[in-house]
């Protein structure tokens, strides 16, 4: 197989990964917003612990985009 | 229509020549420079008539403070006011340079990861200087959560330390990906309108789509630009706390 093509392969399966992470984002917010509609008195409060969360799990989504960006460019 | 086209870095003034290392004045260093001046034009114009009842540009200021400062207080507590400048300061570069970038024919200089690594290391070393300087060795207890089984402890200790090494790497990603990301979709969208137009008056009008959507996403990258500077800045928050207060 040509190389290039590999390369073009490997970064779009790379991309697989995203999915989980869109699943897992999904996840976060849809909790918090099941959460905030039963007690909206205390959704504020949590603001912070969801953009944690949703940054700890977006982070592994983005190092998928990373390791398909790198095959792109980088090697 | 090279989607990458945008992100180069031109040399604009160069200054000299150490060694086979070139020292110029780049667009990534001007569009800094700028985000410095509006932060500090914003900054010093808001502050200067000092009214009681804040004005429109008073209030931007306070409203940014009050909210860095609250962030800051309820995740590390009071004694984490002392890096209170650290973490605005970081928020409203940030803030601003990804609010820049929006514009068109500008350059984003958060989409550099030479960028990022360095914001991402200032807060690394800052919380291992600090942690050690403050805790001493107890500053280590980070590492070994209390209330866990003696066997497993090595196993956790282990995933502990990967975690904290790990903690860099993703906080200066996660803005770099976003930030290049967003523009490179912006760029493939604007680059379909283009390549639309090319066949003539059906192209136009089915350039239309394209174009709306271009519409959509910057505003979207609009949400992005704000909510990844706050991530970074609270996530700094986060990293600070487990210097200040070691131990789970």
């Amino acid at each position: 197989m040509d190389p290039q093509a590999a390369k073009m392969i490997g970064a779009g399966i790379a991309c697989i990964g995203m999915g989980g992470a869109g699943v897992g984002v999904g996840t976060i917010f849809g909790h918090y917003l099941a959460a905030a509609l039963r007690n909206p008195s205390a959704a504020q409060g949590q603001f912070a612990n969801l953009i944690f969360g949703f940054a700890v799990t977006e982070a592994l989504g983005i190092f998928s985009l990373l390791i398909a960006l790198l095959l792109l460019f980088a090697l | 229509m090279d989607p990458i086209h945008q992100f180069q870095i031109k040399n604009l003034l160069p200054i000299a020549r150490v060694g086979g290392i070139e020292i110029a004045f780049t667009n990534s260093a001007l569009f800094m420079l700028i985000g410095l001046v509006v932060i500090l034009l914003l900054m010093l114009g808001a502050t200067s008539s000092r009214a009681l009842v804040p004005g429109r540009l008073q209030s931007v200021a306070e409203i940014s403070y009050e909210f860095v400062a609250a962030t800051l207080r309820s995740i590390a507590g009071p004694e984490g006011m002392k890096f209170f400048p650290l973490v605005f300061s970081l928020f409203m570069f940030i803030l601003i340079l990804n609010v820049i970038g929006i514009i068109p024919y500008t350059f984003t200089v958060t989409s550099h990861i030479i960028i990022t690594v360095a914001f991402a290391l200032l807060v690394f070393l800052t919380v291992v200087i600090y942690g050690f300087w403050k805790n001493g060795i107890h500053f280590l207890k980070l590492f070994v959560p209390s209330g866990i089984p003696v066997y497993i402890m090595p196993l956790v200790t282990f995933i502990e330390v990967l975690s904290f090494l790990s903690q860099p790497v993703s906080h200066s990603v996660r803005l770099f990906a976003n930030m290049l990301a967003g523009h490179i979709t912006l760029k493939v969208f604007g680059g379909f309108v283009t390549m639309l137009a090319a066949f003539g008056l059906w192209g136009w009008l089915g350039a239309i789509l394209p174009l709306g959507l271009t519409v959509a996403l910057t505003a979207l990258e609009l949400l992005v630009a704000f909510l990844q500077a706050y991530v970074f800045a609270i996530l700094t928050c986060i990293y600070l706390n487990r210097a200040i207060h070691p131990g789970h």
